[in-house]
């Protein structure tokens, strides 16, 4: 088993990154800033770069050294273990990855770990676990808003950033004025959460789900 | 993904200065389309220098009228801004009709203007494509061509610009402010930005090597009744097929830019003098000299009707 902080996976990839390069002093370079000395060539770099980033991850300060090419889900998944969070395309088009980062909701695929130096990041394992549900867990669970679960992680980081858009006033697609107070009918539930797509289809589900949260918060 | 270094610029001056002395170098702000792209070594920078610190995000009012636009804002946060909604209605609403809630949440201003054409064979390394590889070929001219352009295209490419958010600043008269890796600054109309295909796909813009984007100004407010319909295959989440961005005042004058249809936002100021006339008169003069492929051609009554029904809903 790897231990929970996935360290032994991070240091491995200092040895390979410095003997490759011969040039990055694990820890001696600076918190944002890692670059091999000299390049293969001109346009190209031949071995992996690795540079050090701190983030807060569900309220938990944690150090990682990474590949430059590490994006935030595979630092999430692989690195720190958190394992709710998911890839499924990987190219920012489904959803299953999505995460809160300072407060909103991104495609953790689409995103590199190394650029997120002092974020805070809220993953599905810190809204809440088994014993202590999130609301929205609660009502996926209620609602059976899911078949396979594959997409619900990224469904609920989704619709609780979603659900402070709402609140914050900002409008979308289908509102009619753009300067008024948003109200989560049925089309704009659909519009703000359409970046996660379910391949079962549980959508209308869903939407029961995060409409019976969104009622009870207003 | 191909390896690269990475480093955080101080200021865009030396953000400038870092990518002209550093060979194979990329900036990266959201990265939500150039990430996609890298994970498919169609784009391969050997060093990403990240802007995300050099502070281009605010919106900021110009004394003379108009907004600035800093080039890191957000697409959320400008479609959201009160002053954009109120008096540049046809920005937010491009904005809004565009990606998902997610990724509007990364991708900025500047980053928007700059993204990549959604070509599939742009997209698939084992095609050819002028753009990805210059002296290749093109594999729509003659394939699956039915989100391709019809205006302004060459022999060697029929790609279209992807964005929503650059067809209303092509209609708001939008500007974009740059700086240079020896330190000089310049101010670019929109209309300017953007390039033709020509013989050169692989060439999307004007700016030049190393040069950052660190602002777009709108114009002091036009007014009017602010339009922008998009027309797609599904409701949510999809590329244009094809746009129409128009403000159009009371008397019947106007602006229209067309997305989709062409490699950069299309407008012609010529067919504006149409619109009183009608979406017939009007799409006419926009879509002179069109070329069409069998699969696109669907495109010019398309503009035409869909150019009628955002009049219709300005004259209320």
């Amino acid at each position: 088993m790897n231990p929970p902080n996935g360290f032994d996976v991070s240091r491995r990839g200092v040895v390979l990154g410095t003997a490759a390069t011969g040039a990055v002093s694990a820890l001696g370079v600076s918190p944002v800033y890692a670059q091999a000395a000299t390049p293969a060539s001109a346009a190209s770099v031949s071995a992996p770069v690795t540079a050090r980033v701190s983030v807060t991850v569900n309220g938990e300060a944690r150090a990682l050294e990474l590949d430059t090419r590490t994006t935030l889900l595979d630092a999430l998944r692989e690195h720190l273990h958190l394992t709710g969070s998911k890839k499924g395309c990987d190219h920012g088009q489904c959803g299953a990855c999505t995460v809160i980062v300072d407060g909103r909701r991104i495609n953790s695929c689409l995103s590199l770990a190394v650029m997120h130096e002092g974020a805070s990041v809220t993953t599905i394992e810190g809204l809440g676990g088994p014993d202590n549900l999130h609301p929205l867990q609660a009502a996926f669970v209620k609602h059976d808003g899911y078949q396979c679960g594959y997409c619900t992680p990224g469904q609920i980081c989704s619709a609780v950033a979603m659900l402070d858009e709402v609140k914050a006033g900002l409008p979308s697609h289908v509102s009619d004025d753009l300067l008024a107070a948003p109200e989560l009918d049925g089309a704009e539930l659909r519009e703000r959460m359409s970046g996660n797509i379910c391949r079962c289809g549980a959508y209308s589900n869903i939407a029961e789900a995060i409409t019976e949260v969104a009622g009870r918060k207003a | 993904m191909k390896p690269f270094t990475f480093e955080r610029a101080a200021s865009p001056a030396e953000a400038a200065a870092a990518a002209a002395r550093t060979p194979g170098s990329k900036f990266i702000a959201g990265g939500t389309n150039l990430l996609d792209l890298m994970k498919l070594q169609i784009e391969t920078p050997a060093h990403l220098i990240d802007v995300n610190g050099l502070g281009l995000d605010a919106i900021d009012l110009i004394p003379e009228g108009g907004l600035r636009i800093g080039a890191l804002v957000r697409n959320t946060d400008l479609a959201a801004d009160e002053r954009v909604r109120r008096d540049y209605g046809v920005l937010s609403r491009a904005l809004l009709s565009g990606a998902s809630g997610q990724l509007r949440n990364k991708a900025t201003t500047a980053g928007n203007l700059l993204q990549r054409t959604r070509c599939p064979y742009f997209y698939d390394t084992a095609q050819p494509c002028n753009k990805r590889q210059p002296g290749s070929g093109c594999s729509a001219l003659g394939g699956f061509s039915r989100q391709h352009a019809v205006m302004g295209v060459s022999d060697a490419c029929i790609a279209t610009h992807p964005s929503d958010m650059a067809v209303a600043m092509r209609v708001l008269d939008a500007k974009v402010e740059t700086v240079r890796p020896d330190g000089n600054k310049r101010s670019v109309p929109i209309a300017e930005f953007h390039t033709l295909p020509g013989d050169t796909p692989q060439v999307e813009n004007t700016l030049a090597p190393g040069e950052l984007i660190t602002a777009v100004t709108l114009p002091p407010p036009v007014g009017g009744t602010q339009i922008y319909r998009k027309v797609r295959d599904r409701a949510s989440y999809a590329f244009a097929l094809v746009s129409v961005a128009a403000i159009v005042q009371r008397d019947g004058s106007g602006r229209v830019a067309l997305g989709g249809v062409a490699h950069k936002p299309w407008r012609v100021e010529a067919a504006e003098a149409e619109l009183p006339n009608g979406p017939k008169a009007a799409a006419e003069k926009l879509l002179a000299g069109a070329r069409t492929t069998p699969d696109n051609a669907y495109k010019i009554p398309l503009v035409e009707r869909t150019l009628g029904a955002v009049l219709a809903k300005a004259r209320g």
